[in-house]
């Protein structure tokens, strides 16, 4: 079973990203802030990471960021969430290492199509 | 000489031409003689000789007379013409060449003059044309000067120096606004003909500007150029710039940059204004983003998961509904803070409500008759509008309520709600209903003939306004109230009063002066000065009498600008003397209040910067500033030039130098005296007719003025 963590200090979302991906068949870990995500990862070593960009602590940015420098985590993909909706971002995101980009609000169909894509479960 | 040696030469020619044919026939007859004929005709003609000789001497006299009246008339006349002719090209246009000799010199004489007078005809012609050209110059360019003045843009011409060639108005009060700190004494100091404009612009800025211009030119673009700088005190400017270029020359040869055009826009409130809009528009967007994220993630999963556990299902209702009423008093939060900038675009003008309505009276008075009426109104109150789609619409409502209800008289009243203002157009007469209402609202306003293609609803929409109809059911009346935008009337730039005259914003002529750095061998005529006065508590600088107005006025290229002058009253910081109020005016209630010297000096300082100063009796003025160096800082290093001494200079055998009698002598008519700047201006007025008188007595240069100043006896009083 593939793993998914989803990284995002809003509960209000986390609850449906949570919901979603349980159903969706995967086995699901949270975190609540970039900090958290970090020791997350080291431990529950998912195969995906949905990581909100505006959190306390640390930045989606700067978790992928660590992320990808981290050799132990080559393999993991990472699915960036924003609220934040400008070109200039998503260049950003996507330069410093995410898969995808995914800008709120979004279809949860392509959100799942999107993360079984990334995933080759498609 | 030459003409008397051809005199001469002529006068042998004569006797030759009278006695050579006789001897040579008698010479050749003579040697075809026999002997005896010889003796015969030597007889003959030895006992006649006398009279022969006499004969000849007397024709070679009567020729020679002759020829001496010839040469005379013919070869001198001449020559005196000729020479008269010179003086005639040369020195007196207005010679003629007096007419005498023989007919042919006369004629030839007249025929001069009549050269001459065509000539003069010419000449005159030309310098009538020349006189109007330079008029017409003239006049373009107090036209351009006017015109510049009633500018609402602050426009600023420059050379390449960055020297200021014109300013207007706006430009004034604008930069003068803008002026913080000491120069705000002096008002406007930092604007003035012939002044950097690296004082109040970067000049990097301006630098970088000239360079893109050259290469727009060059490559065949606009010359436009735009930069945004800011200005002391935090506020910016945008500031366009297009080129001054010469005037085409040759073909093909691109057109020369003399110099530039400024015009600034303070843009702070617009920017302010503007990043406010975009704040509102970013809450609202991207704000909303992640709340709606969240719903739409909730609602879908409640969608595709129909059969999910009830206690699930609530969860996921609750985020909707926690994060729609997030949204929406997000929505109502930012409606608020940025009401202001949210309103439409449209241009508005601040206006005053009552000119409006006034407005608005008038035309329905005069168009449909109709009497008209004010009760409550607020005089004060300002709005956002468009007037004249305003009015437009009163009249509108109040034509199609004379079609409908035939009101005898209508009512307008303005009311003051705090952010918005109410402007009500009332009538008395039976309610009207609300469908009515909504057909006008959506017509096109029409009234007396005139229309326009705006609708009442989309006046309103313009004003970011809001229009109903309502019913006062006591009082049998009914009213259209129209909702507008309140205004906070930005404090108007205070008009300055107009001096009378040509407007002195302006100096063509500085285009080619070169940097005006003081040199002392430059002429006194070409460099920049300020002539200042002060008024003082009393005449002992060293025993505690102190400055109590410096008033001082520049000159640029030859030219006393009595707009650019600096006039400060300075608090003593002690008692003026009783004695000497009525030589200055000042009194005690005027110099309390005002800055004292510590804060004046700077200002007058930056002032005066690379300008000579000229002074009246400057030793005295002179000493007051210097005895503040110490404590100011302030050192007043340039040269400085003394009207007293210079006088003495000029007219060393009179025995007053005091600046009336100088005015008197040389002329001078001046409004007023005796406050210290009239008194500069009296004193600039002074030096510039001096320098005419200066340069006949061979002092050009201000190097020569300043030794020449020095060498009067009047130098040598110290104080």
């Amino acid at each position: 079973m593939k793993k998914i963590l989803i990284v995002d200090d809003e509960p209000n979302i986390v609850i449906s990203l949570e919901f979603l991906m349980k159903k969706e068949g995967f086995e699901v870990a949270v975190a609540a802030d970039g900090d958290e995500a970090l020791s997350r990862a080291a431990a529950f070593s998912p195969d995906l990471i949905l990581l909100d960009v505006m959190m306390p602590k640390k930045s989606g940015f700067e978790v992928c960021e660590a992320l990808r420098a981290d050799p132990a985590q080559a393999a993991l993909k990472i699915v960036m969430l924003t609220a934040k909706g400008r070109d200039t971002e998503v260049a950003r995101g996507l330069a410093i290492g995410a898969d995808a980009y995914v800008t709120k609000p979004f279809s949860t169909k392509d959100l799942v199509v999107r993360v079984k894509d990334l995933l080759g479960l498609a | 000489m030459k003409a008397k040696a051809r005199f001469l030469i002529a006068v042998v020619v004569l006797g030759l031409l009278m006695t050579g044919p006789f001897i040579v026939t008698s010479f050749l007859v003579w040697v075809d003689m026999k002997e005896g004929e010889r003796l015969m005709l030597t007889e003959l003609l030895l006992s006649r000789l006398p009279l022969g000789t006499t004969m000849t001497l007397f024709g070679f006299t009567i020729g020679c007379f002759v020829l001496h009246k010839l040469f005379k008339q013919y070869v001198e006349g001449l020559l005196g013409m000729g020479e008269q002719l010179r003086l005639m090209l040369g020195a007196n246009r207005n010679f003629r060449v007096k007419q005498e000799g023989p007919p042919e010199v006369q004629q030839l004489a007249q025929a001069a003059n009549d050269l001459a007078a065509q000539r003069d005809a010419l000449m005159s012609d030309v310098e009538a044309q020349i006189a109007e050209a330079k008029a017409s110059v003239e006049e373009e360019k107090n036209r351009l000067a006017a015109l510049m003045s009633e500018l609402a843009q602050a426009v600023v011409v420059c050379n390449l120096d960055g020297r200021i060639l014109l300013y207007n108005n706006r430009a004034r009060l604008q930069f003068k606004a803008l002026s913080q700190g000491p120069t705000s004494v002096a008002g406007g100091a930092l604007i003035g003909l012939g002044r950097s404009i690296f004082s109040i612009l970067e000049k990097n800025q301006i630098e970088h500007s000239r360079e893109v211009i050259r290469q727009r030119l060059a490559a065949g673009k606009t010359p436009i150029a735009n930069f945004i700088t800011t200005a002391r005190g935090g506020q910016l400017l945008r500031i366009q710039m297009v080129p001054v270029l010469a005037a085409a020359g040759e073909e093909g040869l691109e057109a020369a940059m003399s110099g530039y055009v400024l015009t600034v826009e303070n843009i702070t409130r617009s920017l302010e204004e503007e990043s406010r809009r975009d704040q509102a528009l970013h809450d609202l967007t991207e704000g909303s983003r992640a709340a709606l994220g969240s719903i739409r993630a909730a609602v879908a999963n409640l969608i595709d998961y129909p059969d999910m556990d009830v206690e699930l299902r609530e969860r996921f209702v609750k985020v909707v509904d926690d994060e729609a009423s997030r949204m929406s008093r997000k929505l109502d939060q930012t409606m608020h803070d940025f009401a202001d900038s949210m309103k439409s675009r449209w241009p508005l003008e601040d206006v005053l409500a009552i000119d409006i309505v006034a407005a608005a009276q008038r035309r329905i008075e005069d168009r449909l008759h109709l009497p008209t009426k004010t009760e409550e109104i607020d005089d004060t109150l300002w709005i956002k509008a468009d007037s004249f789609s305003l009015v437009f619409a009163l009249v509108f409502l109040a034509s199609r309520l004379q079609d409908h209800y035939t009101p005898r008289e209508l009512r307008f009243r303005i009311i003051n709600d705090g952010k918005l203002a109410y402007l009500d157009l009332i009538w008395a007469g039976p309610a009207m209903s609300s469908e009515t209402f909504y057909t006008w609202e959506g017509e096109s306003l029409q009234a007396h003939g005139e229309t326009s293609s705006l609708t009442l609803r989309e006046v309103i929409d313009r004003h970011g306004g809001e229009i109903w109809y309502q019913r006062e059911k006591a009082a049998h009346r009914a009213f259209f109230r129209f909702v507008l935008p309140v205004a906070t009337p930005t404090a108007e730039l205070p008009e300055e009063r107009r001096s009378t005259g040509r407007p002195e914003y302006y100096d063509f002529d500085l285009f080619n002066f070169e940097d005006q750095t003081i040199d002392l061998d430059r002429k006194l005529s070409e460099l920049v000065y300020t002539v200042f006065d002060t008024e003082t508590t009393g005449l002992e600088p060293s025993n505690g009498d102190e400055i109590i107005q410096i008033g001082a006025a520049r000159i640029v290229n030859n030219r006393l600008l009595k707009q650019e002058t600096f006039n400060q009253l300075v608090d003593p910081e002690r008692p003026l003397r009783p004695e000497s109020i009525p030589i200055h005016g000042i009194t005690e209630d005027m110099v309390r209040g005002q800055p004292n010297i510590d804060i004046v000096l700077p200002a007058f300082h930056a002032f005066c910067e690379d300008t000579v100063l000229i002074a009246h009796n400057a030793a005295f003025d002179m000493r007051f500033l210097q005895l503040k160096e110490e404590r100011t800082g302030i050192r007043f290093t340039q040269p400085v030039l003394d009207t007293l001494l210079l006088s003495a200079v000029i007219h060393p055998n009179q025995e007053s130098h005091k600046l009336d009698v100088i005015l008197e002598r040389l002329g001078i008519v001046i409004d007023a005296r005796h406050n210290a700047l009239e008194d500069a201006i009296a004193t600039g007025e002074v030096f510039l007719k001096m320098v005419p008188l200066l340069e006949e007595k061979g002092i050009v240069t201000i190097r020569q003025a300043l030794e020449a100043a020095e060498k009067t006896y009047f130098a040598r009083v110290k104080y």
